[in-house]
């Protein structure tokens, strides 16, 4: 079929099934812009390119569907960078389409002429710069292909302004073919059998979960691998979710803010089973001594994971539906997994009475509203199944450490990156793609500012996501490691905000409320979740208030500062 | 260690900014690299040689193969293959030292490949440490400038690396 370039791209993102694209128009997207405006395609334009990126990232990571984006050139193309590499590292599938100049002015500095393919190679998982209107059919199906196969991850597609308009034949292939890209999916059996034997041997075992499970939908497996082993369970941030919090066998996130119950566990545990996980450095806390007494047991997708960081004694390539399942009809087949759980008890008691000696906690203090009750009651109120959305700070880690998940993906943060001003524009594009689930948003008054923007995006799409601001006026979690490790210097954390974040709220058309006295927290969150449409709520917390426990920068995991009660 | 890989990637625009940048940003300790044409119009042949240990070499291995341009890395260290590598140095070359440097050159099988008045350029392949003794001797004549391509290596016998 004769079309043209721009045409080209709706033809190819129908053919993917994508519902929706969160952009920002330019001149170098114009032409591609009117074929979206006479296919009437469904288009979210957010107030920032940043905004948008954060929203398909959101929406990406709700849904398992791949996000798409579409920007300019030049500037365009450059505000989206913060956004891709937020997505790289949390390996979030991602299909990012930018206008570039004209090909007859590329490499002359000409008018909105950014390298955005050179800017974002180290940053994507494959990237694209299109000169030939012959080839976007072919590019867009490789594009959507590496995004969503084996590891995920963002991938560009740069495409010159001319192109748009050329006319081409369009033909959408069926498959794939590249000769250096063969995503695994079936690995070694052989080693799920010597797995099993050293599982059956074991006595003190730790399955630590993480991202990766989420990103591959294989929650019910290990859910069913914890259950017929009997095994205890510990997530990294990413793998919150992965299996109800209030599993008896799961112990809570490691590292930097985990709990004792699970930094002490991977301490002792003489079999560490990391399914997913890429063993971070907020996780390993001083990585020569993470788990010191423990055979590592790496599963991965992606073999550039195994001993990037930790030394790995067992390697399970694959994908987890596959390994995961193979090994759960080993188990099945070959063990005796009663007397494995049985053989569990003397370890599932210590981590229990580990996990009593030191919960998670937090004082109450007078007349104060706590940010970790704000958590547990909007935990309660929306019984640990809304979508949580996250900004970076101590809001983040209190999310994590008071909402009690219960399904997978619902528990969007920026865990790599470690992206400010992530929360709002991602709960927008988590809402846009889960329509009936209530969508939560968690952030600082700090992250909120970053990307504020955005609450105009919620107001004109009636977007009825649910924004909750602990506000401590102060960049948190910088001040919290001032306060901890720099004596107290508060060198430039304190926002002294000026604005009201009701009226900011309101400007844009989001109803804003605030809370200050800790009876009005309950009340006002019934409020607030009960609405039909967005809200902002502003609660005024203390500023001092520590996210504990904590692992200092560079120690071990078993040298946990706990704070609390 | 040194190891000594074959990369074979897509001949497209950006690869080779793309292995460079991937292998700086992750600190990889690259000693050389070199890269050209191969028998097939669509694939380039980039030989590295990495200073690694065994984890170290993995990670390399690990990182460059997932690159999609990248469509297959052999290790060509433990396996009987020819490693040359091919320098040109011009070297000062007065009347009195230049039958010297004749001889020198004749030693090392190398060639001379430009004369004028003052200096002589000349062409040497080999194995590395060849070179590097070469360029020792003629230090002392006074060495004006080298450039050196890097090392390449081809296994021995009939399979090609994209096979091994
Ligand atoms: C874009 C960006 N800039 C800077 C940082 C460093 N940083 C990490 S947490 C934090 C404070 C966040 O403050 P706020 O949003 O108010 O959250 P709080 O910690 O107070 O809950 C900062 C500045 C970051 N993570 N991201
Ligand atoms: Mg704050």
């Amino acid at each position: 079929m004769r079309m043209t370039g721009a045409q080209a791209v709706v033809e190819s993102l129908k053919k993917e099934g994508v519902e929706i694209i969160f952009g920002y128009p330019g001149g170098a997207v114009l032409t591609l812009y009117d074929a979206l405006y006479e296919s009437e395609y469904p288009h979210i334009l957010t107030r920032h390119e940043q905004g948008a990126i954060h929203a398909a990232d959101g929406y990406a990571r709700a849904t398992g569907k791949p996000g798409v984006v579409m920007a300019t050139s030049g500037p365009g193309a450059t505000n989206l960078v913060t956004g891709i590499a937020t997505a790289y590292m949390d390996s979030i599938p991602l299909v990012v389409i930018t206008g570039q100049v004209a090909v007859s002015l590329i490499g002359r500095d000409s008018f909105q002429e950014a390298d955005i393919r050179g800017i974002t190679t180290p940053i994507t998982k494959h990237n694209y710069l299109v000169k030939k209107g012959d080839e976007l059919p072919k590019v867009l199906k490789e594009a959507f292909h590496i995004a969503m196969t084996g590891r995920p991850g963002p991938v560009v597609v740069d495409i010159a302004k001319d192109v748009f308009a050329a006319e081409i034949d369009f033909y959408y292939p069926e498959k794939v073919e590249l000769r250096g890209y063969h995503p695994l999916y079936e690995g070694d059996e052989g080693v799920l059998e010597r797995l099993a034997v050293e599982m059956e041997k074991t006595r003190k075992p730790v399955l630590f979960v993480g991202g990766g499970v989420n990103l591959s939908d294989t929650a019910p497996e290990v859910r069913a691998l914890v259950e017929l082993t009997g095994f205890p369970l510990i997530t990294s941030l990413m793998g919150l979710g992965a299996v109800p919090d209030d599993h008896p066998l799961h112990f809570g996130l490691v590292g930097m803010h985990g709990t004792y119950a699970a930094n002490m566990a991977t301490t002792e545990c003489e079999l560490l089973i990391g399914i997913g996980v890429r063993f971070d450095d907020r996780v390993t806390g001083l990585l020569e001594q993470f788990a010191p007494k423990a055979k590592v047991v790496h599963f991965d997708i992606d073999a550039a994971e195994i001993n990037k960081n930790v030394r790995t004694d067992i390697r399970v390539l694959g994908h987890l539906k596959w390994s995961l399942s193979k090994l759960l009809d080993i188990l099945r087949d070959k063990c005796d997994c009663e007397a494995l759980q049985e053989q569990m008890r003397p370890w599932l008691s210590q981590l229990n009475d580990w996990r009593s000696e030191n919960p998670l906690s937090y004082e109450a203090r007078a007349g104060q509203v706590m940010p970790q009750a704000v958590i547990e009651i909007v935990d309660e109120l929306t019984q640990g199944d809304a979508v949580i959305v996250t900004d970076v700070g101590q809001n983040q880690m209190w999310a994590a450490q008071f909402y009690h998940f219960k399904n997978p993906r619902s528990w969007l943060t920026s865990g790599g990156l470690g992206t400010m001003g992530y929360g709002l524009p991602a709960g927008l594009g988590a809402q846009v793609g889960c329509p009936h689930k209530k969508v939560v948003v968690i952030t600082g008054d700090g992250g909120l500012m970053m990307n504020c923007q955005e609450l105009d995006t919620v107001a004109k799409f009636s977007l009825p996501v649910k924004i909750m601001v602990l506000n401590n006026q102060v960049l948190g979690m910088v001040a919290q490691w001032q306060r901890m490790f720099y004596g107290g210097r508060y060198a430039h954390t304190n926002l002294e905000g000026r604005t009201d974040l009701v009226k900011l709220a309101e400007a844009m058309g989001v109803p804003g409320m605030r809370v200050t006295q800790p009876d009005e927290v309950r009340r006002t969150l019934q409020e607030a979740l009960a609405m039909p449409g967005p809200v902002l709520v502003d609660f005024r917390i203390p500023s001092d208030e520590d996210v504990m426990p904590m692992v200092p920068g560079g120690a071990r995991l078993d040298q946990m500062v706990m704070g609390g009660k | 260690m040194k190891h000594t890989l074959a990369v074979l990637v897509e001949n497209r625009p950006g690869v080779l900014t793309h292995i460079s940048g991937l292998i700086s940003r992750r600190a990889f300790n690259i000693e050389s690299i070199a890269a050209g044409y191969t028998e097939e119009a669509d694939t380039t042949r980039i030989t590295v040689v990495v200073e690694a240990d065994e984890i170290e070499l993995e990670q390399v291995v690990n990182q460059l193969s997932k690159l999609v341009d990248v469509i297959k890395i052999t290790d060509l260290t433990a396996m009987d293959a020819i490693h040359r590598e091919l320098a040109l140095i011009k070297v000062k070359a007065s009347v009195e030292t230049r039958s010297d440097i004749v001889d020198i050159v004749d030693i090392f099988r190398a060639k001379i490949v430009d004369v004028n008045r003052e200096t002589m350029v000349i062409e040497l392949t080999g194995e590395e440490t060849k070179i590097d003794a070469l360029c020792e001797v003629l230090h002392e004549y006074g060495i004006i400038e080298i450039v050196r391509t890097g090392k390449i290596a081809l296994s021995r016998g009939p399979i090609p690396a994209k096979e091994l």
